[in-house]
Order: structure tokens, then sequence, then C-alpha cells
């Protein structure tokens, strides 16, 4: 079976103006979320506790609410979880167990005075102090600041600046489209969404080394065409690999998707959206930025078409 | 070459052996009592996320330590000034620092003191001196600081072992995390809430006489007077805050502190009074309780634990052995956890619960089951896909993945690894990952095959000009993922290991194990097609 048959040439790179045009809407669109809307900060980030509760009959959020009294007062947030009928739900308050000293204790006080002891379990509860949140998420952050610019410097030392340049570039296309996808679809941001953008930063890198790696046999091998032709080949070449190694990542995050649980969930969504959008930009933006620094920067000397040593 | 391929299977055979030796214990339990001998024991662990249990990480209050101390080395100054007769000097605490004035003529003698007595004080400031007075100073020195900040995480982290293992619960994690905190891990705990109080209490037990010359009330509205404070009474578990408590005016000074208790003991209930804790002096404080009480007689004496006076009896007469009691509307629970404390000593700061993770078994068990299922179905599609794509070099592949499951469980058992729920998202994204590596390889073959060659020369250079890019790829991953594992706390670093630990495996499977079958294939001069 083949996706993509031998000898297919896509002009990939001739689009490559309007997919920079499109990516730059789209992660403009991004920042500007992320700076308005800002992300939704779970309590790892944010501070306070969230509690999950499952129920043994169906109640609604408004009766949760009022069982919970004062604390579910204010800033507190109730929402269901888990699948259809499995009567879980997620609250949310912005205190902590350390302000209250008992807070689950409180929690569960309201909860059998309204439906009754033995109706209800509370399966989790996670609080994080204030001070905690604001350290993690600023560890957070570097983290994956960090890992981008280390893909860069890798893809640096093995290939060639331009390429190393253009695999940052697509890595910060995708985690702020990553990012993006989460504020739209209203997901927490969570230590384990943390987790998802670091490994979309390290996975969707990899398209990228491997038309790398072909754009510079290529570079070997015809010396004559011009470098956009060498990349838009190299793509084309690799473009079944590309999709197939991404593809089955994608079939088990599909997998975890759906079957993995509630925790789970936001975390197979991020790694979904990352890898696609790796893909998408690995060829549309990495490449694009490397013929751009080619054509704008070094034109000037024509000489300057070699990789540099391979290194092997 | 027939030589190379027989070595290299028999070194992957006892591989796999070995892999299979190292998960039995993870999946038999118990094991036979032969196995334990000789064979290894480890296995992979759930973490608190999976099999249910508290993770909490408590800040030390530092500070409050140091001015505790400050507030000591202010008792102390005044003292040893009086006694080396060092006249008309006063010292007062003012936050951290200790301001000292002085008649300007006894400076050289006050100089004096601190060089040979608190030579751990140092200048805050220059000291001042104005119309025949003059003001100094001090505060404790940056070594003594960090001496004491260490002294009170260390000494509460001791405690709280202490209460912990009290309090019975199997294989704790009880550490400290950066400068100021202590990161405990109580797995499987049933009721974190009496956890966290029996953690989370100060446990400052305090003899203090009451003052019964002084009047409450007027205390509480214009201020104790000076050498004695209000304290008000324990009102027992169940009185919310608004009830009415009684309000007692004590020395400040405490006569005697816990540090003397060798023993607490429960009382069970009696007809007209709820449990109590009974304190077993050790020699030197039954002496000191003895000198106390025969000293106090007809007076009261104020238990204090914790700023709360729980009971203030009348002393009767001097009492000898040792033994005082602690009485205040405890139901039996209370009375022992109270027991528990004493016993394992006063925390020297209090501690805060700066976080907490606490999920029940049953959340656990549903993770592991929604864990496997989605482990089981995805990787089940990739098994599938890569045998309608690659046919026969797609089932070699599909091998090569099993294989590196098998390693991947038995590296993580051999390192004793926590799986927790991030983790076992790991091992099915690794399941979509580890084929990637023969997809390179594989693709690679059939761009070779069409551009004419050989099956043979086919596959030796697909392996060869698909390596440079597999090392890559993993590397790049792997990178990421000892980022991660820097950063991430508990589960994050499950997830960590795991994609570390995939990445090693699946490089081993897809590169080395399925090159052996096609060597083995060539050698027996049977590569006349191959199905890719």
């Amino acid at each position: 079976m083949e996706l993509i048959k031998p000898g297919v040439t896509i002009p990939f790179t001739r689009y490559r103006y309007i997919a920079v045009a499109i990516s730059s809407v789209v992660n403009l669109f991004v920042l500007i979320l992320l700076f308005t809307r800002g992300p939704l900060l779970g309590v790892d980030f944010a501070g306070g506790t969230v509690a999950q509760l499952k129920f043994s009959k169906p109640v609604t959020i408004g009766e949760i609410r009022n069982a919970l009294g004062d604390l579910g007062a204010g800033d507190t947030v109730i929402q269901d979880f888990g699948q259809q009928g499995s009567n879980e739900f997620l609250v949310r308050l912005q205190k902590t167990s350390a302000q209250l000293g008992e807070l689950s204790e409180q929690i569960k006080e309201g909860l059998t005075k309204q439906f009754g002891s033995g109706t209800f379990e509370v399966r989790r509860i996670e609080s994080v102090g204030p001070k905690v949140g604001s350290e993690l998420r600023q560890k957070g952050a570097w983290s994956v600041i960090a890992a981008t610019i280390m893909m860069g410097i890798y893809i640096w030392l093995r290939f060639d600046l331009r390429f190393g340049l253009g695999a940052v570039i697509a890595l910060i296309h995708d985690v702020l489209v990553t990012i993006g996808a989460l504020i739209v679809a209203n997901y927490e941001f969570d230590l384990t969404i943390i987790a998802a953008l670091l490994t979309v930063v390290g996975f969707s890198v990899n398209d990228t080394v491997i038309i790398c790696d072909r754009v510079r046999e290529n570079m070997r091998k015809i010396k004559r065409e011009s470098l956009e032709t060498i990349i838009n080949t190299s793509i084309n070449e690799t473009l079944s690999r590309t999709i197939i190694t991404t593809g089955t990542a994608i079939l088990v995050l599909l997998a975890l998707f759906v079957l993995g649980g509630g925790v789970i969930r936001p975390f197979a969504f991020a790694l979904l959206v990352g890898f696609f959008s790796g893909v998408y930009s690995t060829i549309f933006i990495a490449s694009p930025v490397v013929l751009f620094w080619e054509k704008r920067l070094i034109r000037k000397s024509p000489g300057t078409l070699k990789v540099s040593s391979v290194k092997k | 070459m027939r030589q190379s391929v027989l070595t290299r299977a028999i070194i992957f055979g006892i591989a796999i052996v070995a892999a299979i030796i190292y998960l039995v214990p993870t999946f038999v339990s118990p094991l036979p009592a032969w196995w334990i001998s000789f064979l290894p024991t480890d296995r992979i662990n759930l973490g608190l996320d999976l099999q249910g249990g508290s993770h909490l990480v408590l800040g030390v209050k530092v500070d409050k330590a140091i001015e505790n101390n400050i507030e000591r080395v202010r008792t102390d100054l005044s003292n040893v000034l009086r006694e080396k007769g060092v006249s008309g000097a006063s010292v007062d605490r003012e936050g951290t620092l200790l301001h000292i004035a002085v008649p300007s003529a006894n400076t050289e003698r006050l100089r004096g003191v601190l060089k040979s007595d608190f030579a751990y004080l140092v200048e805050a400031k220059s000291p001042q001196t104005t119309g025949g007075k003059s003001d100094y100073f001090l505060t404790l020195s940056k070594e003594e600081i960090r001496s004491l900040r260490d002294y009170a995480v260390d000494q509460s982290l001791e405690t709280i072992r202490n209460r912990i293992d009290q309090f019975g619960v199997s294989e704790p994690i009880i550490q400290r995390e950066g400068q100021e905190n202590i990161l405990i891990q109580l797995p499987g705990i049933q009721d974190p809430e009496r956890a966290k109080d029996i953690i989370g209490k100060t446990a400052l037990l305090e003899f203090k006489l009451v003052d019964d010359t002084a009047n409450v009330e007027e205390a509480i509205k214009n201020g104790p007077p000076p050498g004695r404070q209000v304290l008000y009474g324990h009102a027992g578990r169940g009185d919310g805050i608004g009830t009415e408590k009684q309000a007692y005016v004590v020395e400040s000074r405490p006569l005697m502190t816990g540090e003397y208790i060798q023993d607490a003991r429960v009382r069970p209930a009696q007809q007209l009074q709820g449990a109590s804790v009974e304190l077993i002096l050790n020699g030197a404080g039954a002496r000191l309780f003895e000198q106390i009480t025969a000293a106090n007689v007809k007076r009261r004496l104020a238990i204090v634990l914790d700023n709360r006076v729980y009971s203030a009896p009348v002393i009767q007469e001097r009492i000898g052995g040792g033994r005082a009691s602690i009485t205040g509307n405890f139901d039996l629970k209370e009375a022992r956890d109270l027991s528990i404390v004493l016993r394992a000593g006063a925390l020297p700061a209090p501690v805060e619960i700066l976080e907490e993770r606490t999920v029940g078994p049953s959340l656990g068990n549903d993770s592991i089951r929604e864990g496997v299922i989605s482990f089981v179905v995805g990787s089940s599609l990739v098994i599938i896909f890569m045998i309608l794509y690659y046919r026969g070099a797609g089932a070699i592949a599909d091998l090569a993945l099993v294989f590196h499951i098998l390693f991947l469980l038995a590296i993580l058992a051999a390192l004793k690894a926590v799986l927790t729920l991030p983790g076992i998202a790991g091992i099915v994204l690794i399941a979509g990952m580890a084929v990637d590596a023969n997809v390179l390889i594989n693709e690679r073959i059939r761009e070779e095959l069409r551009a004419g060659r050989a099956p043979r020369s086919a596959i030796e250079a697909g392996f060869q000009h698909a390596m440079p890019a597999i090392i890559d790829t993993n590397v790049t991953t792997f990178l990421s993922g000892v980022i991660l594992f820097q950063f991430g706390t508990g589960p994050i670093k499950g997830f960590a290991v795991t994609l570390c630990i995939g990445i090693l495996t699946t490089v081993v499977t897809a590169v080395y194990m399925t090159r052996i079958y096609y060597d083995y294939r060539a050698m027996t001069g049977k590569l006349k097609r191959i199905s890719i």
C-alpha cells in the first residue's frame, strides 16, 4: 500500500507565501488570545483547589452549588466531568486547603447534608498555594522555551544554522497553535499540558530532521538545481514517511483522547493538535525560512549554496 | 556474517529472557520462595495517582523559628547584661532586629559582653550616640540564620517522620524539597484529613501559671499587664467559631515545655469526662515538675498546647513521679492523635500546606483501566496499520514493537520506577512512535527497490541511509524528555521517564532486532523477494 505515489511532485514551496501569511495571522490571533482572554489556568498554575466528585445518582450542578453553601459562592466553578451519565463533577475553588485547614472536610459535610452520606465520593482533591502556582508557571514556560532553543541548536550543529532557525520558528508556530487550540477548546492549562507542549517540541522537530537529512543528501546528489527545487524535491520524497510517522502517533493519541479518561483528554488533545501542526509547519514554515534566509541574506555571494560539512 | 547473526540473535535472546525475568515480580504475586532467593524482586510501583494516596508539600515557616530564636537571644542578653553589671541597659526586639540602649559610659562593657558571649550577633547598622545614650542594632549573622533554617527544616522533617511512623502508613516518602519545603507522600492513605491534622500540628506544649489576680475582661479590652498574656480555652471538636470560649490571663513565661515528655498515653473516657492523654515525663522533667508544683501550691497551672488552654487545674500539692494529664472533651481518635504528636515532639516552627494532591483508590483503578484500554486499542491500531501498509516488513516492525514494550516495562521494573497516569499515557504514545524508525527504514528500502536495487542491497542501503535521521529524531525527542524530567514533579516525571526509556528501547528493537531478521534472511539465501 502506498499513500503517496512515487514521483509525485507537489510544488509545496510555491505555496509558501500564502502559507506563511495564513500562519502569521493564526499566530497573531493566538498571541492576542493569550494576552487578552489568556489561558484558563488550572490549579497547578493559578493556585486554588479542585475536587472531583462522583455521585451514585444523577444530581444537578445547581444542587451541588446549594450543598456547598458558602463554598459554592463566588468564583467557584462546577462542571460536568467524565462520560455521560457517570455523574462526575469537578468543583473548582479559589481557596486552598492551606487557607481553610479542612477544606475537603467542609465539602464532605455540605454534600452529606444535601444528599445523605454514602451517596457520593470525593475521588480526588488537589490544592495548590498561590506561591507554588506562580513558581510552576514560570518554570513551565521556561522549560518550553529552553527546549525550543535546544532543538534549534541541535539542528544547527547537526545540519546548518539556516535549518536550525527554520526549526525554531516552526516549533514556535506549533507551540502557539497548540496553545491557541487549548484556549479555544476551553481546556485548563496544568502540568500535563506543559508535558504535552514539551513533547510537541521534541516530536514535531522530527519531521524537520527528516527533511533536512534529505535536503543535505540531495544537495550532494543534485548540484545543478536551485535550493528551492532541492527543498521541494526533498519534501516530496519524504512526504509519505512524514505522514506515516506522525500518523501512527495520531492513531494512539486518538485512542488516548477517546478512551483515556478525563485527566488525560486535554493532554491527548494538545498532542494531537501539536503533531498535526508539526507536519504542516515543517513543510510550510521551516522550509520557507530556509529559503528566505538563502534568497534575501546570502544572495550577494552566489557560491554559498553548499551544505556545511556532513557530520556523521 | 553467519557468526555475527547468530551472536546477535543469542544476545537478543538473552535480553528477552532477562526482560521477562525482570517483569515477573510485577505481574506475579506472591513470588515463590526460590525466586526471591536469587532472582530480581524489583517491580513497577504505582504512583499515588494510580493507587490512591496523598501528596503534600509543606512549607516550614522558617522566619517564625528565626523570630523565636531572636526573642530567646533577647532574654538571654538582658539576663547576661544584668548579671555582668552593665547597668541601665535595655534590650528590645524589633522584628528580627535587637535594639540595645545603654548609657554611653557603659558601651565598652557592652562590647565586651557581646564579643565574649554573643559572637553570633552582628551589627545591622552602625551604632548611634545621642545625649549620653548609645543605641546598638544587632541581628543574627548570616551563618547563624542559615544554620537555624537548616535546623528548623531538618528538625521538622524528623518530627514529621516520627509522627507518620506512629500514625502507621506503609512506605511513606518524606524528604526535604528545596530550602524550606518538605515533600510527603502517603500511599494508600484512607483518611487524608486526619493525616494532615497530625502532620501539621505544631504541638508546642507549655505549662504556664494562671494569674488569678488579673481581671480577665480588662485584660481583653486594654491588653494584658506586662509579662502576662490572654489565652483561650480549647473548645473541642465540633464547636464552631463564634462560640464563647473561656479566656485566661497567664504568665507569658512558660515554667516548662513539652521537651521533657517521655511518653504520652491515651486514657479512655470515664463516666463524666471524655478521653484524656496522660503525659509521662522523663527524669529531669519529673524533677522540674516536682519543683514547679511544690513552689506553686494552690495556684492554677494552665496546660497550653499551641496557644490553647486545655485545662487549668489548681495545684493541690507537690506532684512527684512525673505524670500529668491533658483533658478536654476528646473523643478517642482525637486523644490518640494528640498522643502521637506529643510523643513525636513539637515542630520547631509552624508549617503550612503549600500543595496537596489526594486521589481516592477508586479513581486510581478507573485510571488504570482506562489507560490499559487505550493502550490496547492504540497499539492494535498501529499494528494493524503497519501490516496493511507494509505487509511482511510491517509484521516485523510490529514484532519489534512488542519487544519494545517488553523491554520498556522490564527496565521500568528494574529501575523500580513509579508508574503514573501520565506515565501510562507515555507508554501509549511511545507505542505510536516506536514504529517510526521502521517506517523510515521501510520507506528507504522501497525507494532503493524502486531505484532498481536487488532486495538484499536495498535493505542494506535502506538501513544505512535511514540511520542518521533515526538517530537525530530520537535524540531530539529524548532531549525534550530530559528537560521535562528536570522541570516536572511527581506524575510528570513519570511521563518523562517512560518517554526517555521508551526512546532507547525503540531504537534497539526497531533497528537492531529487525536487522537481525533481515540479515538472517539474507544469510539463508531466501531474500529474493521481500514483502514491503
